[in-house]
């Protein structure tokens, strides 16, 4: 808009006005991202949700080879409580043929027990897996039926469009058949 | 200008009094009723008009929705089957609404497809183009927020699979989903903010439409020829002769929407979406709706998840540039012996992405979706680009109204103007 009035000819390169403009508009500008920040930061999780929620789960009713699905911070987590055979198919897979590698020693606190959180890395879809009627797919974990990731039993990311393993929460052993987490 | 009032040709002397004042009268007639336009459209020139009916059609019933309407995860879903058994006239309000989205993404896609094969994203069409592109954009948009908010097993799922695409992005990824849901899954705060938000869009896509108007009233329409009129002889008034045609198709579409509403409201629908959402059980076979599923059918195509995500993107951020891309100064698709058959198989792969979206992945779909969306993108990067260059494009017609007109010399041009006067 400036520029159609007509100005004084400047007279050596810059002038008064051209750093007038400067400042005004560097100060609008900071203005404006100091306003739209409370309304972006708004859509954020709010201080309610965010409050670190903690749950508690008893193992003692998980039997062998089977496993139970529980909710922390709204989002499922699987506990397995795995065979021999499932702790040393998992531990026998070189890490070399991993898209992401991680040693099944790393993501265990106790060998039998897995706690992962059951959300494909792909899209979040649910994996299937936790009944013992459904399909675990070719690793023996859990298969996603959204876009076909397969799962290994130690949680990691085998085979499909997931680039990451089922991440484990922070989780802590409160007794022998007992954890906490989050 | 003296005195501040626009001089107005209106005779009653209510509409003169506000024209003087406000001239919406004059441009009214200006631009529908005077507006000058090309006179050899066919049917396929409806779609603009037809879709912005559908907005307001859109717009009507998801106000009227609203009224009823809760949106809280405990209540959404009783709330939409409060609205189909117990609320006067809710069925139709809501199958209205539902089919209504429907039959939007049919109008806008036979309205592009349009564009696509007479070449109206050429110059100087190139904004107007772009402006639809995103007014697309936007409708898809505010059509996935909407499905959202019955809150049933597939609003859920889709809703999560949709804003997980964005966990793709690298270190920023998980944030931006964290900030779209409000938290650490799709919950209410998500719902909430896909309600307010779905309110507004189509207010905002009301505001986008005006600016694709106003600029197809800077350079005009383009026609089934492609060619640019010449004179008076080329083009007849908006009104009436338009408004008449527009009129056709607006009765056979109501008949097309009706036949959706009143006979197969739910055909188009998915059963899964009256199941409440269960946030711990997937759908074994998870879909979006029909109109997204093209796009979809990219996202799978690709073995990766950022690679499917960026071709999903890309394959509607590619028209931005087409006009660019196409280097052919032939518009319409009547006049380039080549490029035609190759568009219709870029018309049977978009089809084909649409059928296999809707399958799971697995063999043989997934290498058919790999094949029709390389065709996709190949289409506009290769063969487009070469074409403008090895094509021989057939003898365009002198103007408008000799083909038209038929007859096989030149008409005087008082003869073939005559008509125009009358309107
Ligand atoms: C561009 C225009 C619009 C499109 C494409 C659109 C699309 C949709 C879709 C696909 C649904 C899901 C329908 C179902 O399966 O039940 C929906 C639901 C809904 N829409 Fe819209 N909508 C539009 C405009 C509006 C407007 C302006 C409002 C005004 C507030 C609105 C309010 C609602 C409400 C309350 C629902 C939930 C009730 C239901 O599910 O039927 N919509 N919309
Ligand atoms: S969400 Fe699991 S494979 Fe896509």
């Amino acid at each position: 808009m400036a520029d159609s009035m007509a100005q004084p000819a400047p007279q050596d390169g810059e002038t008064r006005r051209d750093f007038l403009q400067l400042v005004a508009g560097s100060f609008a500008a900071v203005g404006v991202g100091a306003i739209a920040w409370p309304f972006i930061s708004s859509m954020n999780p709010a201080r309610d949700t965010l409050a670190v929620s903690t749950t508690d789960i008893d193992l003692k009713p998980i039997a062998a080879g089977s496993a139970i699905t529980v909710v922390w911070r709204g989002k499922p987590v699987f506990v397995r409580s795995r065979t021999e055979e499932e702790i040393k198919s998992a531990r026998a897979t070189p890490l070399s043929e991993l898209r992401d590698p991680q040693a099944d020693q790393e993501r265990v606190k106790k060998d039998q027990w897995l706690v992962v959180i059951g959300i494909c890395t792909h899209l979040g879809c649910i994996p299937l897996g936790q009944k013992p009627t459904d399909e675990r797919g070719p690793f023996g974990g859990w298969f996603c039926p959204c876009h076909g990731s397969a799962y290994d039993t130690s949680g990691r990311i085998r085979q499909g469009p997931a680039p990451t393993n089922l991440p484990v929460p922070s989780y802590a052993f409160t007794s022998d058949t007992q954890i906490r987490i989050g | 200008m003296a005195t501040g009032l626009h001089k107005s040709d209106f005779q009653n002397p209510v509409i003169r009094w506000v024209d003087a004042r406000l001239p919406v009268f004059t441009m009214m007639q200006k631009e529908y009723g005077t507006f000058p336009t090309p006179r050899n459209f066919n049917y396929f020139w409806n779609f603009g008009a037809l879709a912005m009916v559908n907005l307001v059609i859109m717009i009507a019933t998801g106000i009227f929705l609203a009224m009823n309407y809760t949106a809280h995860t405990g209540m959404a879903f009783d709330s939409v089957e409060r609205i189909m058994r117990d609320v006067n006239y809710g069925w139709l309000l809501r199958y209205a609404h539902a089919n209504g989205a429907s039959m939007f993404f049919i109008v806008v896609y036979i309205h592009i497809f349009r564009g696509l094969y007479y070449g109206s994203y050429k110059a100087p069409r190139e904004l107007l183009w772009m402006i639809g592109v995103v007014i697309f954009l936007l409708m898809m948009a505010t059509a996935f927020m909407g499905y959202v908010l019955p809150w049933g097993q597939m609003s859920f799922w889709g809703a999560t699979v949709i804003t997980n695409l964005f966990s793709a992005f690298p270190l920023v990824g998980e944030s931006i989903v964290t900030w779209l849901w409000g938290g650490f899954s799709v919950d209410n705060p998500t719902l909430n903010r896909f309600f307010s938000l779905h309110y507004l869009m189509p207010f905002v896509i009301f505001g986008v439409v005006f600016l694709h108007v106003a600029a197809l009233h800077i350079t005009g329409s383009n026609n089934p020829l492609g060619i640019d009129p010449k004179g008076p002889q080329d083009t007849v008034p908006f009104h009436p002769y338009y408004t008449a045609k527009d009129s056709v198709g607006l009765v056979v579409y109501f008949i097309v929407f009706a036949v959706l509403v009143f006979f197969f409201p739910n055909l188009l629908g998915h059963a899964d979406n009256y199941i409440p959402a269960n946030p711990l059980v997937t759908p074994p076979h998870i879909v979006p709706e029909w109109y997204f599923l093209p796009f979809y059918a990219i996202l799978r195509a690709v073995p990766d998840k950022l690679g499917g995500v960026l071709l999903m993107f890309g394959s509607i951020a590619i028209l931005f540039v087409l006009p660019w891309l196409d280097t052919s100064p032939v518009r319409s698709m009547r006049f380039r012996p080549l490029a035609r058959p190759f568009f219709a198989v870029w018309c049977l792969c978009f089809l084909v992405l649409l059928y296999v979206g809707g399958k799971p992945p697995e063999e043989p779909f997934v290498t058919i979706a790999r094949v029709a969306t390389a065709y996709y993108f190949l289409y506009f990067l290769v063969i487009l680009p070469l074409l403008g260059r090895l094509e021989r494009p057939l003898p365009l017609p002198e103007s408008i109204a000799r083909p038209v007109l038929r007859g096989g010399g030149p008409l005087p041009a008082g003869a073939m103007s005559k008509p125009m006067e009358k309107a």
